[in-house]
């Protein structure tokens, strides 16, 4: 029983509110004093519940003391507890990172009127409903992530990808519009095939509560037809290969900070509830074929992924198609889990493939989001993001460059980056099994990462030919500053392991323990 | 055969329909219609879940309570997506996405 664990959901939702009412009357100042309290709030609220989680072991609440058939619960464990940490770390990059890169030198800001004006779309400065929207993102993953309810999971879902929709459009251009009508309509589906699943189990299991859907799980027709369409649901919504046709140009085309929150973030959110349902609601009902699949889809998104981002000219788009890539290694740890032993029980690898993944996801988030930011620093320099066009831009933006460096190495897996913890770890847990196919997909894809990572390093350290130097425009330090915060983040998680790992030990599914 | 399978057989109808909608036609007005068809069929099962106890008893009160909050949800991204759609047309004055080829 916790009452903490309702805050890191209730700060931000009123915030959100407060903005939203507040936001056109409050003046610049007023706004800025009320998202930096908020954000100070939610940051206190989960750094208690991060702290009771080390300190007290798994945390539940029952919401206005009703109990689980009936009422709806919230539950934190290790796994909870790092993702929400996670979050609030990339938030406040982001948040600082914002309100400078919307602030447009005057010739960005004529050239995006003129698109607006010959286009019939109004331009208009995000400023306060980029708050809004943020806040109710940030409120819809902590509340996803502390949900211990089937349903609940998909208001939370929704109001996500609502938020995430919203937020694309901020960009206010017609790339941009296309990109998020195109998000709309790939997510509504995916939520519609989630509550078809979910109503499929409710059918055959009679609860939603994640605990006791585990309790009564077992195989069966509509239990599979079940499964398969919550996963198929997710799937669309965190962009698993092949069903990942929305993303690219939707966080390609949207601001810089909202495609950091969109890529680091948004994505995230839903990959923890397939990761959640399926090694800790679903696995009595789950086999080895279904497992292997989802690796392969895994599998496929790193190379198809991989090899997009290298053919890619603009940098955005590359950026995006790495998410793509990415993703999947979210998903190699499935058949590295969920394999039995001979004798039944989890194989002994086993929590490390499922730690290697987690610790892959953070890291992807810290990484991520730093690549976006600098690459919307480069775009405000330049005014363009051509990939060939950028040589140069490290001698302007030297910060920038070294953090999307630093962001790269993190992808790629080199020691001492978070990306390296996680690859090792996955590796390893690949290795025991005796499922080297696995192993062998990650290393290929490590090679393709450096591939795209330095095409763009090279070009952004070369100096141009004809010793012609464009002019850039200037960028605020403390855009570069904020960018270097999280790419250092995702690179030093690598350095010591042993304190994530423990928290991620904390009621997670791997010796059976039940949600 | 009982009111349950009948009532089922309806949502996989309904639910398949909008599937096809969603996946042939280009119109976006029609693939936001066909979404919330998909709606109702999914609302049509958890409804006829809740009543296929025994008949005597009240029906399960939790399923109502899912296609409420579902009826929310479906409302707000249908508005949200009507919105975008507006905006679609007012630029390119229609309702596809189709000229999106070649923009970049």
């Amino acid at each position: 029983m916790s009452q903490a664990l309702a805050w890191p959901v209730i700060f931000p939702l009123a915030g959100g509110c407060a903005t939203l009412l507040l936001g056109g009357r409050a003046g610049e100042r007023g706004l800025r004093v009320l998202v930096a309290t908020t954000w100070a709030a939610v940051f206190l609220s989960v750094a208690a519940v991060v702290v009771r989680v080390w300190t007290r072991g798994t945390l539940g609440h029952e919401l206005g003391g009703w109990a689980a058939p009936l009422g709806i619960g919230l539950r934190a464990d290790g796994l909870t507890a790092a993702l929400l940490l996670a979050t609030a770390v990339t938030s406040l990059g982001i948040g600082v990172y914002a309100p400078p890169s919307f602030r447009a030198p005057d010739e960005d800001a004529a050239a995006r009127g003129s698109l607006g004006s010959t286009a019939g779309v109004r331009s208009w400065r995000p400023g306060a409903s980029f708050w809004t929207l943020a806040l109710f993102l940030w409120a819809a993953l902590n509340a996803l992530f502390l949900s211990a309810d089937l349903f609940n999971v998909y208001v939370c879902l929704e109001l996500l990808t609502l938020a995430a929709v919203a937020m694309v459009l901020l960009a206010g251009d017609r790339v941009a519009l296309f990109a998020s009508m195109r998000y709309l309509l790939a997510a509504f589906l995916g939520s519609m095939l989630f509550l078809l699943g979910v109503a499929f189990l409710y059918g055959v299991f009679d609860t939603l509560d994640l605990g006791l859907l585990r309790e009564r799980m077992v195989a069966g027709t509509a239990a599979w037809t079940g499964i398969a369409l919550v996963t198929g649901g997710l799937a669309l919504k965190t962009a698993l290969f092949p069903l990942h046709f929305w993303l690219p140009r939707a966080h390609a085309s949207a601001p810089a900070p909202v495609s950091a929150a969109l890529s680091a973030l948004v994505v995230t959110g839903s990959y923890y509830l397939i990761l959640r349902l399926w090694l800790q609601v679903f696995t009595p009902a789950l086999t080895g074929p279904a497992a292997q699949a989802m690796g392969a889809m895994g599998a496929g998104a790193i190379l198809w992924g991989s090899l997009q981002a290298i053919r890619q000219q603009h940098l955005k788009l590359m950026i995006a198609y790495s998410t793509v890539a990415q993703v999947g290694y979210l998903f190699i740890l499935v058949p590295l889990v969920v394999a039995q032993e001979p004798g039944g029980g989890p194989p002994s690898w086993a929590f490390d493939a499922w730690s290697g993944g987690i610790y892959h996801a953070v890291s992807h988030a810290f990484a991520k989001a730093a690549m976006f930011m600098a690459a919307g620093s480069i775009v405000r320099a330049l005014g363009h993001d051509r990939i060939v066009g950028i040589s140069g831009i490290a001698s302007h933006l030297p910060l920038s460059t070294y953090a999307f460096g630093l962001a790269g190495l993190t992808l790629i897996g080199l020691p001492p980056s978070g990306g390296f913890v996680a690859k090792w770890l996955l590796l390893t847990a690949a290795l025991a099994g005796g499922q080297w196919w696995w192993a062998a997909v990650l290393l290929v894809g490590g090679i393709l990462t450096a591939g795209y990572v330095f095409l763009v390093l090279g070009q952004e350290l070369s100096q141009d030919p004809a010793g012609e130097r464009p002019d850039f425009a200037p960028v605020p330090r403390v855009m570069e500053v904020a960018t270097m915060a999280l790419a250092l983040c995702g690179f030093v998680m690598g350095i010591r392991a042993v304190e994530p790992l423990a928290l991620l030990g904390i009621g997670s599914p791997i010796p059976g323990v039940t949600p | 055969m009982t009111t349950f399978h009948l009532y089922g057989a309806c949502a996989v109808i309904l639910v398949a329909l909008a599937v096809h909608t969603l996946t042939t036609h280009r119109d976006l007005v029609r693939k936001v219609l066909a979404l919330n068809v998909m709606g109702t069929g999914v609302f049509l099962l958890l409804v006829a879940l809740a009543a296929r106890g025994d008949a005597a008893g009240p029906p399960d009160p939790v399923p109502h309570a899912l296609v409420l909050t579902g009826i929310v949800v479906a409302v707000s991204a249908t508005g949200l997506a009507l919105a975008v759609i507006r905006r679609v047309h007012a630029l390119t004055g229609r309702s596809t996405l189709v000229e999106e080829e070649g923009l970049e």
